[in-house]
């Protein structure tokens, strides 16, 4: 690992030279600042209580591009299939870390939705004010996203606008003859009682192997409505560290749905700051794994004032070779009084050589609260599986069946319909059946 | 307000200093302290060697610091590590005995006159970690039963302790657990034979005196095949300013078809209600099981300024079952940091962990706690269930669940709640011209019944009270 800081310690210095004139502005002191953490503590290790049970050493042991060339060879219609629909939504697309403008739909009427990029030029003040200021920027990985913090997605969304459409990320990495790094940077900026609605997704084209690090700001002004998608369906080569932080003014509702179906190595940090009363935070997880796959979310709300509530939930079915963490924490800060609290995170085991290690926490200091979290393991109820097959529904139908019905309370939040849709598509091929119906 | 500046009023009634002629090595830890104590034992050679070897791997390791717990780290060279009640002779009966030392148990309330024998306990009793006195060992030996100091049996029975101390807790386990193979000064020991059924209760008393002295004890457990037990484990110290240390292993072993059943009630100085003096509790616990055996650990904690404790068991055998009940109240300024480790391995081994933490004043209570279950553990079922009851807002409740299944037969669930005392269920009482007091008290006992009838029924009494006089006036 040391060798591939060394190079990014590297890079930083000539990625430093490139911005010509944006050294000077008051956004770059927060990368050099970045990068003396990053150089401080280096990749975290399994020594970290935080990634005790997720290795990145056999990742980062390997040599990385973090430069990548423009690539403008891509059609629309090679891609199609990873958007939800081709005219009806917002969309912000990246090929190797670089704005892919003909393959975009931004806009700057009423609201923003651009890069991270046009934003450095347009908007320094927004920049100025919240980039660095959600994300955890002691954490290692947060400090060396910032640290070369360039392009990304920029949504601001002002007081009390509805954003029409869902808004489309998408990240994709094309083949290449080394092994692709990538950082994506994204701030949301919700105004008061304004909604938006996001879908993200990182998706890799080529053979190498691929990580991103990428880095989410989540702002929500008083009485905002967010809700965020995360399809996290990549290739086997492809990793993913997504370090999400969301934070809550007076009575707004952020909902984040992450689902997670494959990638070598998927990482969720996904934090929750609810700072003024009546802030509202919803969080569901859906994980199918098979093969050598690897899933850990790692989540945190942090109920700092009193009568806030949350609600999690994480559901995980692991087969084959797969491992799932799952560290849920929720903290109530002194005098957090009403604090409504709960978690649940539940898992099914299908093969001998899956495992999981669940570590749900509770964090309270205050006493008027109402805090639970359940966690179980197990497997498909045998009788279910007699119930249906008794019925003449095939075992692997039944057995699909029995876990559809065991996601489905995570997946029933979902508004979009061409989401569902392809929701259902994407886990009925995960379990290798066919569904005649929708969830 | 009154009735929250009351709970920090209710008094540490084992507070007193008994002026007792004592044997004490110099302060301070290297190779001449453990051959002084060794050779105060008499110990034989191995075990010298033994304990040498766990003070080398000490010194190479570091304190732990993981714990959600605050404290200043003792000095190690500033403790003495051997502090006896003097003796003249060995003792051959009670006559003999120090008669200051009898009546600090007269005031502690353990008779240490075989007039005992009415309630049916036997009594080993630790002060200083050594051991002054077992009662009933000629009657239990009747049946087979050893019951002694370890120290006795390190040289009456020392193919027992070789074959099985450190076995359960290696030398280098943690920081505290070499530390106490390196220096443990005494502590009990206990072979139940094959198909024996022990018939009465086995206590250990623990009592810390002198000052400037830790305690390290060490208590070795044996159920041979088919045996049965019961042991209880009580202790309280002077009250002092200073904090003083206590890090004691307990093992136990439990063959093919045994059942150990091991109580504790830990009521050491918790210190004032500032917060000063009080004893860091740092203890390994950890039993093994063999097939088809069982192991419960039932523990009521209100003492001690620091707590960092978590009893475990290894299932290794088949069917075997590890239960663990715990009550844990803190109060003022303590901290506990506890909580249980189950370890399945073998097929069918089930497990069930039912934590209760309570917590007033300005403390703080953590349950840490480990679910682990093998590749080859097929079956395995585990049921963990940790409340914490909040009283005041100053207190702090935190729940550390680990939980690893390697296994896809593994049935495993676990879950956990933190509230107030019900402000209905208080409202309840009150219209029943319960006064608030006896309502909270009853609440708090009705909270913790599930792990209060596990224990026998002297402690279960004894515990009741304990629990009362630690929250005596607490309203959440």
């Amino acid at each position: 690992m040391d060798v591939f800081k060394d190079k990014l310690l590297s890079s930083f210095i000539v990625f430093e030279n490139q911005l010509n004139g944006q050294k000077k502005q008051p956004f770059h002191q927060k990368r050099r600042d970045a990068i003396d953490v990053f150089e401080q503590k280096g990749f975290p290790t399994i020594k970290d209580e935080e990634w005790k049970y997720t290795n990145l050493k056999p990742l980062f042991n390997k040599d990385f591009n973090v430069f990548h060339p423009g690539e403008d060879s891509l059609e629309f219609s090679d891609i199609r299939r990873f958007f939800l629909s081709e005219s009806d939504t917002y969309k912000i697309v990246f090929i190797n870390g670089i704005f892919a403008s003909w393959l975009s739909s931004t806009t700057h009427q009423n609201y923003d939705i651009c890069t991270f990029s046009a934003a450095l030029e347009r908007h320094r003040d927004v920049i100025d004010k919240y980039v660095g200021t959600i994300a955890r920027n002691d954490e290692s990985l947060t400090a060396l996203n910032t640290s070369f913090a360039k392009e990304g997605a920029f949504i601001n969304i002002p007081d009390g606008k509805v954003v029409d459409r869902p808004i489309e990320i998408l990240f994709f990495t094309t083949n290449s003859d080394n092994n692709t790094f990538i950082q994506p940077r994204n701030l949301v900026v919700v105004g008061k009682n304004a909604e938006c609605c996001i879908v993200e997704r990182h998706q890799s084209l080529g053979k190498q192997l691929t990580v991103n690090n990428s880095v989410t700001e989540v702002m929500a002004h008083a009485g905002a409505q967010v809700t965020y998608h995360k399809i996290q369906n990549d290739d086997d080569n492809a990793s993913l560290i997504d370090s999400t932080t969301v934070k809550q003014e007076r009575d707004s509702k952020v909902t984040v749905h992450t689902f997670s179906f494959g990638g070598k190595i998927t990482r969720n940090n996904l934090e929750f700051d609810l700072t003024e009363a009546g802030a509202e935070a919803h969080l569901y997880g859906v994980s199918i794994l098979d093969k050598r796959q690897l899933v850990d979310n790692h989540t945190i709300v942090n109920h700092m004032v009193p009568n806030c509530y949350s609600n999690e939930l994480y559901k995980g079915i692991y087969d084959d070779n797969a491992r799932g963490v799952f560290n849920g924490k929720i903290h109530v800060h002194p005098h957090a009084v009403k604090t409504n609290a709960f978690q649940e995170n539940n898992n099914l085991l299908l093969s001998d050589k899956a495992s999981i290690d669940t570590k749900p926490q509770l964090e309270i200091y205050a006493d008027d609260v109402k805090c639970s979290h359940g966690c179980t393991i197990g497997q498909l109820d045998e009788d279910a599986l007699f119930y249906l097959r008794q019925r003449g529904i095939g075992v692997k139908e039944a057995q699909a069946l029995l876990m559809l019905a065991f996601t489905t309370d995570a997946l029933k939040e979902i508004k979009i319909p061409e989401l569902k849709t392809k929701l259902n598509r994407l886990i009925a091929r995960k379990l290798n059946v066919n569904l005649d119906f929708n969830l | 307000m009154d009735i929250l500046k009351e709970v920090t009023n209710s008094d540490y009634k084992y507070g007193f200093y008994t002026k007792i002629d004592s044997d004490k090595a110099p302060k301070g830890l290297n190779e001449d302290i453990i051959r002084f104590i060794s050779a105060k034992k008499e110990e034989p050679e191995w075990m010298l060697e033994w304990r040498l070897d766990a003070f080398r791997q000490w010194q190479k390791m570091a304190e732990p610091n993981w714990a959600h717990v605050k404290y200043t780290k003792p000095n190690y060279q500033d403790i003495s590590y051997y502090s006896a009640p003097k003796k003249k002779k060995t003792l051959d009966s009670l006559d003999e005995v120090d008669p200051e030392l009898l009546k600090t148990f007269e005031k502690l309330g353990i008779s240490l006159d075989e007039q005992k024998r009415l309630s049916g306990v036997a009594v080993d009793v630790v002060v200083d970690s050594v051991s002054v006195k077992t009662t009933f060992r000629e009657k239990l030996a009747e049946m087979g039963i050893i019951f002694c100091a370890i120290s006795d049996a390190i040289k009456e029975y020392p193919e027992l302790v070789k074959k099985y101390i450190g076995t359960v807790v290696p030398k280098s386990d943690n920081f505290f657990a070499a530390l106490n193979s390196a220096v443990f000064t005494d502590g009990s020991f206990c072979y139940i034979p094959k198909g024996v059924k022990c018939p009465m209760e086995l206590s250990t008393y623990f009592r810390i005196n002198e000052a400037g002295t830790g305690q390290f004890e060490r208590t070795l457990l044996i159920a041979d095949e088919g045996s049965y037990v019961s042991y209880l484990e009580g202790c309280t110290a002077p009250m002092r300013d200073e904090n003083q240390l206590h890090a004691a292993v307990v093992e136990l072993v439990a063959l093919d078809d045994a059942e150990i059943k091991y109580s504790t009630v830990q009521n050491w100085y918790p210190g004032d209600k500032e917060g000063k003096g009080g004893v860091f509790n740092f203890v390994t616990k950890r039993g093994i099981c063999e097939r088809n055996a069982k192991i419960s650990w039932t523990q009521v904690e209100t003492g001690s300024a620091v707590t960092w404790k978590y009893p475990s068991c290894i299932l290794k055998g088949d069917n075997s079952i590890g239960e663990f009940y715990s009550v844990a109240v803190t109060n003022n300024y303590q901290q506990a940091d506890t909580g249980t480790k189950m370890i399945h391995l073998g097929r069918n081994t089930k497990s069930t962990i039912i934590s209760k933490g309570i917590c007033a004043g300005n403390s703080e209570g953590s349950y840490r706690g480990l679910v682990k279950i093998g590749p080859r553990a097929q079956n395995a079922r585990n049921f963990s269930e940790c409340d914490s009851l909040l009283m005041g807002n100053a207190c702090g409740s935190h729940t550390f669940p680990y939980i690893e299944i390697k296994n896809k037969t593994a049935k495993v669930e676990h879950e956990a709640t933190t509230s107030k005392i019900g402000e209905d269920q208080l409202f309840y009482c009150n219209q029943r011209g319960i006064p608030t007091e006896e309502a909270i008290a009853l609440i708090v006992n009705g909270y913790c019944k599930d792990v209060l009838n596990q224990l026998p029924m002297e402690f279960a009494v004894e515990a009741q009270k304990l629990l009362e006089v630690s929250l005596e006036g607490s309203v959440g």
